[in-house]
């Protein structure tokens, strides 16, 4: 159900390839999202799996860990749950620092409503709902992540296929709270209004934006720029070990 | 240890932690605010030596939806709060609806509306009970009026919720939660387990037989099932066909309707009295004062309010040329007891309303019967 050019097919391919490489159980694996084009990924996949309302994924999400330890939770989201009608829930449970695994895919936009400005919109873009330029500037949620203590954070753009499906093996056998936000390409609701209507173009868009962190550490700037700066930072952020919530060493 | 045979001495709030655990309650998600607290914090204390689990969530919609996803591993599962909290709930309790997650929601009613007075009594989230979410869904709904209650009718509800995957709402209030009082605890308590499977299920996970409800499937037990709030098939994956969505919206609310007489239940004192008394919650124990040496005068105490037992309202009420009803907002319960009185011939119904906070009496309820207004 994904339209041509959107970046969630490469989110599942590298993830299918991490969860095999990892070897996790599927029949104890419980896959959890919530509303938005992102979340509809868990319908395609054999498991346990359950599709909640907009934004309370991880609320559910915790629900589930904390009432069966044995599960292995992940759980598929967007910008829209995370940085929006969930950005309460997110900060919370990075700070709880439950043992889920979050992916977000990122694609600047709400989709599935048909392009509206999501919290991550980049300032002066345009969309239904900024038709004179994005006067706000977007969430980072990485950086989020990072300071409301997950254990795991990292941001890649589905460019980088090889680097995700690293991290996305990291994070799922990282105990604790971990997150890997995908910067991932939307030509029908983002690019088209945004002067880059072809896939191509959403796709060397990203190659133009993205900056490693190494090399942005290089350039003295080490901080998880969401285009706040111009720029999407990308690389692993942080990776720590502080006691999962419900598991006391 | 859970509470064995035997009388005892508790705050309504307390009763409820106790009858939780009696049922069997696993985990507990909740938020503090007044009058509810007391079952949070008795829960924080008496989970853990249970071997269950509690957490407090960063707010209500997030507790509900934690107890929801607790729930599909198998749980008995609960939440307490009141109007305010229960507000935020509501889209939650039509997602546990639709997607027919056991889940039980104590109420502890407080004066409405908003903030209003939240140390004080009030009964108006009965139809917000009902319907506070949106679209066509099946509810139960519970009432407590005493102590005895709160530790019963917990039990009933997580009994009902288990047995029907239905959602199911304990209204009690901040006069019946804070109340003390002794309980007794008989020598069996009927405790129900869920129907649960865990076989691989994605082509039929909400396949259901004559009593309408599925079988549970059970998160990490093999099924692999799919769970969603959009209209689905019996095999749990979204579907915006006509029919299917129909026979879903029909089937849950048929679950509940066909099984009414399992569900009802009012308690009648007095049934063929010329002046019925028809109240729920905090008012009750008042009512059972007024119409004590008054021959004339009987009570019907409902116990449950949703789905509203029309049959046994209207039995009880049948020899009445007078039908009160008390309760403590601006007539919900009212509205209901109205149209069964019309439905069985003609009877007026009057209300005896009070908001404000403070308890209706037994002197208003006999002024209210002899005088009127």
């Amino acid at each position: 159900m994904f339209c041509p050019g959107c970046g969630i097919g490469t989110v599942m391919n590298c993830f299918y390839r991490a969860f095999a490489e990892v070897g996790m159980n599927q029949d104890k694996t419980v896959f959890v999202s919530g509303i938005g084009c992102s979340s509809r990924i868990i319908g395609y996949i054999r498991a346990d799996s359950i599709h909640t309302t907009h934004g309370r994924a991880l609320a559910v999400a915790t629900g589930i860990k904390l009432a069966n330890p044995d599960l292995n939770v992940v759980v598929f989201s967007g910008d829209g749950d995370i940085g929006a009608i969930g950005g309460n829930h997110f900060i919370n449970a990075a700070r709880r620092n439950v043992d889920i695994s979050v992916f977000c895919i990122n694609n600047f936009i709400y989709g599935m409503t048909g392009g509206q400005a999501s919290t991550t919109t980049p300032h002066k873009s345009y969309s239904t709902t900024t038709p004179y330029g994005n006067a706000e500037y977007p969430f980072d949620l990485s950086e989020l992540a990072v300071t409301a203590g997950a254990n795991f954070v990292a941001r890649w753009t589905v460019r980088n296929v090889k680097e995700l499906t690293m991290s996305m093996q990291k994070a799922l056998n990282k105990r604790g709270f971990s997150f890997v936000e995908i910067a991932s390409p939307c030509p029908t609701s983002f690019g088209r209004r945004n002067r880059m209507p072809e896939p191509k173009q959403m796709f060397e868009w990203l190659k133009i934006i993205s900056v490693k962190r190494e090399k942005s550490k290089a350039w003295g700037l080490d901080q998880l720029d969401l285009n706040i700066g111009g720029q999407i930072t990308i690389g692993e952020f942080v990776e720590r070990n502080r006691a999962p919530f419900g598991m006391i060493p | 240890m859970r509470l064995s045979q035997g009388t005892y001495f508790m705050q309504g709030n307390e009763a409820c932690v106790e009858g939780a655990i009696m049922a069997g309650l696993r985990f507990y998600a909740g938020y503090p605010i007044t009058p509810s607290t007391e079952i949070a914090e008795g829960l924080a204390l008496r989970l853990p030596e249970e071997g269950g689990v509690f957490i407090q969530m960063e707010d209500e919609i997030a507790s509900i939806s934690a107890a929801i996803g607790a729930s599909w591993t198998g749980a008995k599962v609960m939440t307490a709060t009141s109007g305010p909290g229960f507000s935020l709930m509501q889209e939650s309790i039509g997602y546990a609806a639709m997607t027919e997650t056991p889940l039980v929601i104590v109420d502890a009613m407080r004066g409405g509306p908003s903030t209003g007075l939240p140390t004080m009594v009030g009964q108006g989230d009965v139809m917000q009970a009902r319907y506070g979410s949106h679209g066509d869904y099946p509810v139960i709904a519970l009432a407590a009026s005493t102590v005895q209650d709160m530790f019963d009718q917990t039990i009933r509800a997580f009994n009902l919720s288990e047995k029907y995957r239905v959602p199911t709402i304990l209204l009690s209030d901040a006069e019946v939660g804070h109340m003390r009082g002794r309980f007794s605890v008989p020598s069996k308590v009927e405790i129900v387990e869920r129907r649960i499977r865990t076989d691989r299920v994605w082509h039929d996970g909400f396949a259901y037989d004559e009593s309408l409800v599925p079988r549970f499937p059970v998160f990490g037990s093999g099924s692999r099932v799919h769970v969603t709030g959009l209209s689905h098939d019996i095999a749990g994956y979204p579907r915006s066909d006509f029919e299917v969505h129909e026979e879903l919206v029909h089937r849950l609310s048929d679950k509940v309707t066909i099984h009414k007489d399992d569900i009802c239940r009012v308690d009648t004192t007095r049934p063929g009295a010329s002046v019925m008394i028809v109240t729920f919650g905090s008012p009750t124990l008042a009512a059972r004062e007024a119409i004590k040496g008054r021959e004339d005068v009987g009570l019907v105490e409902l116990k449950t309010i949703w789905p509203f037992p029309d049959e046994q309202v209207a039995n009880s009420i049948a020899g009445a040329t007078d039908v009160i009803v008390v309760e403590m907002n601006l007539g919900q319960v009212f509205r209901e007891v109205e149209r069964v009185a019309c439905a069985i011939g003609g009877r007026k119904a009057r209300l005896l309303s009070k908001v404000g906070g403070e308890v209706t009496t037994p002197e208003e309820i006999l002024h209210f019967v002899d005088r009127g207004a």
